[in-house]
This record gives structure tokens, sequence and C-alpha cells, in this order.
């Protein structure tokens, strides 16, 4: 090397070169970012397994709740209530939602209509859920005079309705041109397209949206503080009725012991269900593929 | 009526027209998709409306003045909510820094080839379940687990750098800091998963670029990858900045629900969506006029700012293509 003058230049980066350590200093500060932000999560988990756990007895799901000075007790009514809501949300925005996709994905794409439709869904996507049950409050409490279940429910479906609407129309779109082709080719009528090959085929697509929808509505509370306010009693779907997540709010501002360990198992209770419909919904959407 | 006009063999009795039938079912199935389209636009039209007609009176009694004075006190029937329209903007932003720089952190971390695929996935599966955690619980956390972790800390930077605005007053519970951080955690994996989107769409040939003129791992992502994915991450942040507006337990368990105007960090606070949420089931018929008009407001404000992020989105392709 040193016969000519000329010395090539090691290829091999050096730690403390400038350039270099400044890329593993950024490299650092990006690892140490990403590994807090799931120290959160684990905290989360963690809490709600240790403070929640330790309430946790067949008691909790048969149980009424308890009042101020009272020990043990459950939320029974709380959980058939939750049940209840996302059930009728359920079967207000399921239908809608993918009846609506149909139109969106296959049956007029590019119409004014359709566009408007999905900007709409995509607007409502974002819509801060106290608005759903703003509305809520205005339209079916108002209208009957009281809270009720039904209230609660109605807020519920307009925060599941876009997220129904927009996973059943890709899901629908994703059906391969030439599975649709064939049966209209053999005499197929649009409608008969639709149900006999391309819904069966976006099946587990749409059922996937289906069960996060489903996730994010048992989640919710804001939408519930005031159209199905709460109740220590069961379920009657005119009177106002108990939810987990109002329950959990309540309990939490109580000064009473027994009250806050109730709000922590209801957490661990209220998480397991959401952790289980999302690791439905990715097992769902895993097969598909 | 023609019934074979190209004059095929049908005699085999195999191919048939439609029957009316069919055509009657075909017919109302369009018509029945056709008419929930319909429906969600005027449903989206209806909300808006509904609120803003129950705001009405409000709006007409108390007119702009409700956006700038800063009491709210029901027996007087005064109402401003300066506080709340502060309080939201302020919680929304600082959790819009925290959350936005971990969220592009993960982003870069998750697409820059740091990791094996796998654990690239697992990763992303966490971020996301962070997602699906309801906010109520996250609450919760925040009273119990956050709150007297932080106070501390807060109490020492108030009494030690009490003489800058941000720590002039000490944590005594609930406040903004707290807050904050609990909504930068769920605006979090909203900025994470629409960044990564952005950096994924970019084409492998535009990063082997940049590494064979031989640039390090960094001045390849910092000159080349995030200036190709601006568009998307600033999309993302914008609809991060959304979600962090109409968020509202977390803030109601945490921010503390005074109504006063204060650049602290550890100072009470309060939103116009946890002001709804707290007033509401209490209101009495004038009350919730008063309430349907801030309603209306936080409505004005998040629409804006999530139309602007979808259309940031949709206008750079979320890859800046």
């Amino acid at each position: 090397m040193t016969d000519n003058h000329c010395t090539l230049p090691t290829l091999v980066r050096q730690p403390f070169e400038r350039r270099a350590f400044i890329s593993y200093v950024l490299s650092a500060i990006t690892i140490l970012a990403a590994v807090a932000a799931c120290i959160p999560l684990f905290s989360v988990l963690v809490m709600l397994i240790y403070r929640g756990g330790r309430r946790l007895s067949l008691e909790i799901f048969y149980a009424l709740p308890p009042t101020a000075f009272e020990s043990g007790g459950g939320f029974g009514n709380a959980i058939v209530g939750t049940l209840f809501m996302v059930g009728i949300a359920a079967a207000i925005s399921i239908p809608f939602g993918i009846l609506a996709a149909i139109y969106l994905a296959e049956l007029n794409p590019h119409s004014k209509a359709a566009q408007i439709a999905r900007f709409s869904a995509k607007t409502m996507t974002g819509l801060p859920s106290i608005l759903a049950g703003v509305f809520a409050y205005a339209t079916v409490v108002l209208t009957l005079g009281h809270y009720s279940a039904w209230a609660g429910g109605v807020a519920l479906s307009l925060l599941m309705l876009p997220v129904v609407l927009l996973t059943a129309e890709q899901a629908i779109i994703m059906v391969p041109r030439p599975m649709k082709e064939a049966a209209y080719g053999m005499g197929c009528t649009p409608a008969q397209t639709m149900i006999k090959v391309t819904l069966p085929v976006a099946m587990p697509g749409i059922i996937t949206g289906v069960v996060l929808a489903v996730a994010r509505a048992a989640g919710e509370t804001a939408p519930l503080l005031f159209t199905s306010l709460f109740s220590d009693y069961w379920l009657q779907a005119n009177e106002p009725t108990a939810s987990l997540a109002v329950l959990i709010y309540n309990y939490s501002g109580m000064p009473f012991e027994n009250q806050i360990e109730l709000a922590w198992t209801a957490s661990l209770v209220l998480v397991v269900l959401v952790f289980v419909l999302n690791i439905i919904s990715r097992a769902i959407g895993q097969r598909k593929k | 009526m023609v019934t074979n006009p190209l004059g095929l063999d049908d005699s085999s009795g195999l191919t048939q027209p439609p029957s009316a039938g069919d055509i009657f079912v075909n017919k109302s199935f369009k018509a029945l998709t056709a008419f929930f389209t319909w429906a969600t636009i005027l449903l989206l039209a209806y909300i808006v409306f509904k609120i803003g007609s129950e705001a009405l009176p409000a709006v007409s009694k108390y007119g702009l003045e409700f956006l700038t004075s800063t009491t709210w006190d029901v027996n007087e029937g005064k109402f401003g909510i300066l506080p709340e329209i502060w309080g939201t903007l302020y919680s929304s932003l600082l959790a819009l820094g925290l959350g936005g720089f971990f969220g592009i952190a993960i982003a870069i971390f998750l697409t820059q080839d740091f990791l094996p695929y796998r654990v690239e996935m697992v990763l992303k599966n966490i971020i996301e379940l962070l997602a699906a955690i309801p906010s109520v619980v996250y609450g919760l956390w925040g009273i119990f687990v956050l709150i007297p972790l932080l106070r501390p800390m807060c109490n020492f930077l108030n009494t030690n750098f009490g003489g800058i605005p941000f720590f002039s007053t000490s944590l005594s519970g609930p406040g903004m800091f707290p807050a904050a951080l609990v909504l930068s955690i769920m605006i979090l994996p909203t900025v994470a998963a629409i960044s990564q989107d952005a950096f994924r769409a970019i084409p492998l040939k535009t990063k082997e670029a940049a590494f064979g003129m031989g640039t390090t791992r960094w001045e390849a992502i910092l000159r080349v990858m995030i200036p190709t994915a601006s568009g998307g991450i600033f999309g993302a942040l914008v609809l991060g900045f959304g979600r962090a507006l109409g968020e509202t337990m977390a803030l109601a368990m945490l921010i503390g629900n005074s109504n006063k105007i204060s650049l602290s960090l550890f100072a009470p606070g309060n939103t116009l969506a946890s002001l709804l949420a707290l007033n509401f089931p209490e209101a009495g018929n004038h009350e919730t006029s008063v309430l349907m008009y801030a309603a209306c407001i936080l409505l004005l404000i998040t629409l804006l700012v999530n139309i602007a992020g979808a259309f940031i989105i949709a206008k750079t392709g979320s890859g800046g293509k």
C-alpha cells in the first residue's frame, strides 16, 4: 500500500467517526422511545391483573352493585347491560353498514352518492364519541322523555356504523374480479352475484370489521353517560341501564375502597372482553389471506 | 318480445333469461342498498342539524360572547367556554407533541429494518393493542397509578423551577400534565399506524439509492425517507390531533375540571368534551341548550381538523409518491 502514494480509505465504518456516531445515537433514542411507548401498556395490564384480579370471583358476575358502605357485591347487571346495548347497536349498524358498503363497493362505486357517502363515513369515524351521546340524547332521550338502554344502543350504533361500512367496502372490493365476472357470465343478476358469490367470499373481511366495531363499542363510555345513565338494578330496556364502562367511571370517583376495587375488576373484565374480540378479528382476518 | 335475440340454441333448457322474480329481487336489492347509502349521508347531515337546532336558543341568546367569556355559572345564567376551548387545544397540542414524537419514532423503528420481520409484527400488534384499551380504563389507571407517580416529580419541578410559567403551580391531584400524558398514549397508535403506512409506501429503490450513495442509516432516514413520507406523516399528526380534541373520558377523569386558563402544566383545567360529560347528566332545560352550543363548537373544530387530515392523506397518496 505504501508503494503508490494514494491510500485507500477503509470501507468499514469507524464507530466514533462523527457521521456513524450520530447514527448510533439516533438509533438508540428510537429504540428507547419504542420501548418507552410499550411501558404504559404493560403497566396497565399488570395493574389490571394485580388490582382487578383480587376481586375476581363468580360473585361479581351475578351479584348487583353494592351500596355505599356495603361490602362484596358485583356488577352482573352492568355486564348484561353492556351486552344488550352493544347488541342493539350491532343490530342497527351491521345491516345498515353492509348494505351501504355493497352499493359503495360494487353496485355504483363512482356515483356522486357513493362518493359523498364514503366521505360522510370517513368523517363519522372522527366524530367524538361524546357527540354521539349528545345526538342520541337530543333524538331518543328527549323524544321518549326518559333515559333508556335504547338510547345507549343508538349512540353506540353511530360509532360502529362507519367502521362496519368502510371495512365491509374494502372486503367487497378485495374479492377477485374474475369470480364476479364468472357469476355474471353465467347469467346471474347483480343481486344474485352479490348474495351468492361476492358476499360469501368477502365474509371473513366483513366479520373482522364487525368484531372490531363491537370491541370499540363495548369500551365506549362517553356516549352512554347521559343516554343510558346507570342503574343498580337488573336490565329493563326502558329504564336507565348499567354498563361496565359507566360503572368504572362512576366508581373510580367514589371514596369507598370496595367500589374502587370493583372498578378495577370491571376494567379487567372489560379489557379481557375487548382483547378477546380483537384477537378473534385478527385470527379471522389472517385466515382469509 | 324477443326471447332469443341471438338465435342460439336453447332447446336444452339450461339457459334461461332471468325470471320476473329475479329481476324484481335485483331491482329491490339495488334500491335497498341505494337507500342505505343515502341514509349514511343524511345521518351525518341530521347529526349536524340536530345538534345545531338544539343549540339555537343558546346561540341566539349568548352569541359570540359565549366563546370569549370565562365564567360558567348556572345560577346566574352566565356561560362562557373560553377556558374549555383553551384546555381542549392546550391538552391536545401537548399530547400531539408527545404522542407525535413517540408515534413517528415507532413508525421509523418498525419500518426501517431495525428488527427482524417477526419481531416487527409482534411490536406492531402490541402498539395496536394500546388503541384497543378503552379510554375509561386509561382514566382509572391515570388516577391510581400515573398521578401518584408523577406528583413528587412535578412538585419538585414546581419548588425548584416555579419561576417558569409551565411549572408555576404544584400538582395537587388531577391536572393538565397527567391528562395530556394519557392523551398522548391514546393518540400514539393512530400516529404510528398511519406513519407506518406512509413509510411502507416508499419504493425500496428510493432507500437503495440513498444507501448506494454511502449515507448512514440515519442520513437516509432524515434526508430521504422522512421528506418522502412527510405528507402521510403530516396527515397522521392531523388525524391524531383530531382524536385528541374529541377524547372525553380520560380527560374528564384526569384534568381536574376547573374553569381556569393557566399556562401551568400542573394546574387543573377543562376541555369541551369533559365539560359535556360532566354537566350534561344533571343539566336543566336551559343549560342543556347551552351545552348543545358547546357541542356544536366541538363538532365544528373536530370536523374541520378531520376533514383537513383526510384531505392531506388523500392528496399525498399516503406515501408522497
